[in-house]
């Protein structure tokens, strides 16, 4: 199902969460809303849900206009960021609630939990209580619960923020390959613009209540809108009102006459990848990152002088506020 | 003890990883010998100040109350003012607890997830049971459904009779219980968060169905702890009830009241006899809870 957000206002107080938002997600898309914390993207999830109503504005779900329906009515898979468990239930009965309470033959549901738990991988863990899992088997059985009633829109908020850094990476990577498998048209809330870019098709960049861009993750690094995009996805280098990414910053061994001369002031090994901090010769500090080869080749120290060539910086003009 | 802590860390940072030597053994023994002499003094003091104050005079009183052997044990229990003393506490009890507990539920869920003007008062309203003297309770449950009170000529002419008979013993009972099982109840609820509840509305629970299945379930240690703490209240009451029943023997009378009647009447075999009963029935709350409790906890681990 297709979901679309229309001109919603959200406020807590005197605090702006949501400003004039709209967004289009295609029907089986896999969409990160990213912002940095307290830009509203959790509240957006949170209205789509239907577990915050919007102040103003719309959400159609498919053909549906649901902005006053009750998140139980929704059809909406919801995998909340600390999991929340029904800790006084086994697994099996936590994947179970939603078809027990739609009050479905039990032969039925044993059978639908049963594909569920080896779907998420956690089958023989049925009779565990959820004080008994770690933190990536809450987060599987958690969206195995969300999808035990065949929601048309599954929605994630920071789903991995929780977990540590190599679960991550692998639940990631299996969150992709599900949804390739069951092609339900999904959402998650991520601060992390590496997740965001790994996992989702298309990216939504939030910032203070505000829809900054949306496109692809390549679309987004390559061409963004405004100041706020450049900075917040990708690594970036300012020089006043001008910004560049380190990568395209060229080191070269001798003086080519077209070049700055630059001191390299600190060499940070981080594998494959070398980042090189440079002080410029009008004092001003820029970071530059080449290759491990490269590195090699240019033979870069602390204390070294060398000329670097800057690409042509791209200039955001100030948005009409 | 004669190396400093700072000294042995220094022994045991030292160039060629030496081991540790002796006298940081020694001065960890000694630190552990400290530690449990603290230990072992204040679990004394704990004991002791019980001891006095209450593991003495109940030991007393069963004492007294078997010191002449089975028989007079016996013959006043079934007495028949006893008898009835017994079981008018026990419908008290069984009307006013559940009673409490669903207001109580109810009022926990209102002042913690509740936003509404005077919230705040209303907490404090809640509590005011546990400041007023049960005395005054009495008093004002008498000045307002008493036959002169507010609804006194109305009640009597609808042909109810509140204050001097059961209903009035109930209504004294439940209003000294009040707060328990919200007190209990809030911390719980707090700690339970509402995640849980919200998932259950995503995943199509309906409220009622949110509430039975996950809310109460997650609060019900809190639950089960004030309705215990309520039970023993109500079996005790004194004060307010003392007032509002007249205490008719063999009509209004309570437990708590007849040990006093039997006592003032220089019966002390049936006055024991009757508070060993009513030491008895709240004991046996307590450890049905604390079973209750340690079994399904370990079962979940939580």
């Amino acid at each position: 199902m297709a979901i679309e957000v229309r001109n919603v206002d959200k406020r807590f107080g005197d605090f702006v969460a949501l400003d004039d938002v709209s967004i289009t997600v295609g029907d089986g898309a896999l969409t990160a809303l990213l912002g940095p914390s307290g830009s509203g993207k959790s509240t957006l999830l949170r209205i789509i849900a239907g577990l915050e109503a919007a102040d103003s504005g719309e959400v159609v779900i498919g053909d549906e206009d649901v902005t006053r329906a009750p998140a139980r009515t929704r059809g909406v898979g919801f995998v909340f960021q600390h999991y929340a468990p029904f800790k006084h239930m086994t697994v099996h009965d936590n994947v179970a609630f939603g078809l027990s309470v739609r009050k479905r033959p039990k032969a039925e549901i044993s059978a639908r939990v049963k594909e569920l738990l080896g779907l998420v991988r956690l089958d023989g863990l049925a009779e565990r209580y959820p004080s008994q899992l770690s933190g990536g088997q809450l987060q599987r059985m958690a969206l195995a619960r969300a999808l035990a009633v065949q929601p048309q829109v599954l929605l994630l908020d920071e789903p991995f923020g929780a977990l540590d850094a190599q679960v991550r990476a692998e639940l990631r990577e299996w969150l992709r390959r599900l949804h390739s498998e069951i092609h339900v048209t999904t959402i998650f809330v991520t601060h992390d613009q590496e997740e965001a870019m790994e996992v989702a098709e298309q990216i939504v960049v939030m910032n203070e209540g505000r829809i900054e861009q949306a496109g692809s993750p390549r679309h987004l690094y390559e061409s963004p809108s405004n100041e706020f995009v450049m900075s917040f996805i990708g690594p970036v280098n300012r020089l006043g009102d001008a910004f560049l990414r380190p990568h395209d910053i060229q080191i070269l061994a001798e003086s080519d006459g077209a070049g700055t001369e630059a001191l390299v002031e600190r060499v940070v090994h981080l594998g494959f990848e070398v980042r090189v901090e440079l002080k410029l010769h009008d004092g001003r500090d820029i970071w530059a990152q080449v290759t491990r080869e490269e590195a090699e080749r240019l033979e870069l120290r602390e204390g070294q002088i060398l000329t670097v060539r800057l690409p042509p910086p791209r200039v955001f003009t100030p948005q009409a506020a | 003890m004669s190396s400093s802590g700072a000294g042995a860390a220094a022994v045991s940072n030292g160039p060629g990883g030496v081991a540790r030597r002796a006298p940081t053994h020694d001065a960890e023994r000694a630190a552990e010998r400290a530690a449990r002499a603290r230990k072992l003094t204040a679990r004394t003091l704990a004991l002791g100040y019980l001891t006095l104050l209450l593991l003495a005079p109940v030991a007393m009183i069963f004492y007294r109350t078997f010191e002449h052997g089975l028989a007079p044990v016996w013959d006043s229990i079934t007495a028949p003012n006893a008898q009835h003393a017994f079981w008018l506490t026990i419908e008290v009890v069984a009307i006013a607890v559940p009673l409490n507990t669903a207001f109580g539920i109810g009022m926990a869920l209102l002042l913690e997830r509740g936003r509404f003007r005077g919230k705040g008062l209303l907490g404090l309203l809640v509590d005011l049971p546990f400041a007023i003297s049960p005395v005054v309770v009495g008093l004002s449950l008498v000045l307002v459904y008493g036959k002169t009170g507010w609804f006194g000529d109305w009640l009597t002419e609808q042909g109810f009779q509140i204050i001097f008979s059961v209903p009035g013993i109930v209504l004294a009972t439940a209003v000294v219980s009040l707060p328990f099982v919200a007190r209990e109840t809030i911390p719980v609820l707090r700690e339970l968060g509402t995640d849980s509840e919200q998932a259950a509305e995503t995943l199509g629970a309906s409220p009622w169905q949110t509430f039975w299945r996950v809310t109460l379930p997650g609060i019900r240690w809190g639950v089960v702890y004030g309705v215990v703490l309520t039970t023993a209240r109500a079996l005790g009451e004194f004060g307010a009830v003392s007032i509002v029943s007249g205490r008719i023997e063999g009509q209004t009378q309570t437990l708590p009241l007849y040990v006093q009647d039997r006592f003032e009447n220089f019966d002390s075999t049936g006055a024991y006899t009757a508070a060993v009963v009513l030491a008895l029935l709240a004991m046996g709350t307590l450890l049905a809870m604390n079973l209750l409790t340690r079994r399904t906890r370990r079962r979940i681990g939580a």
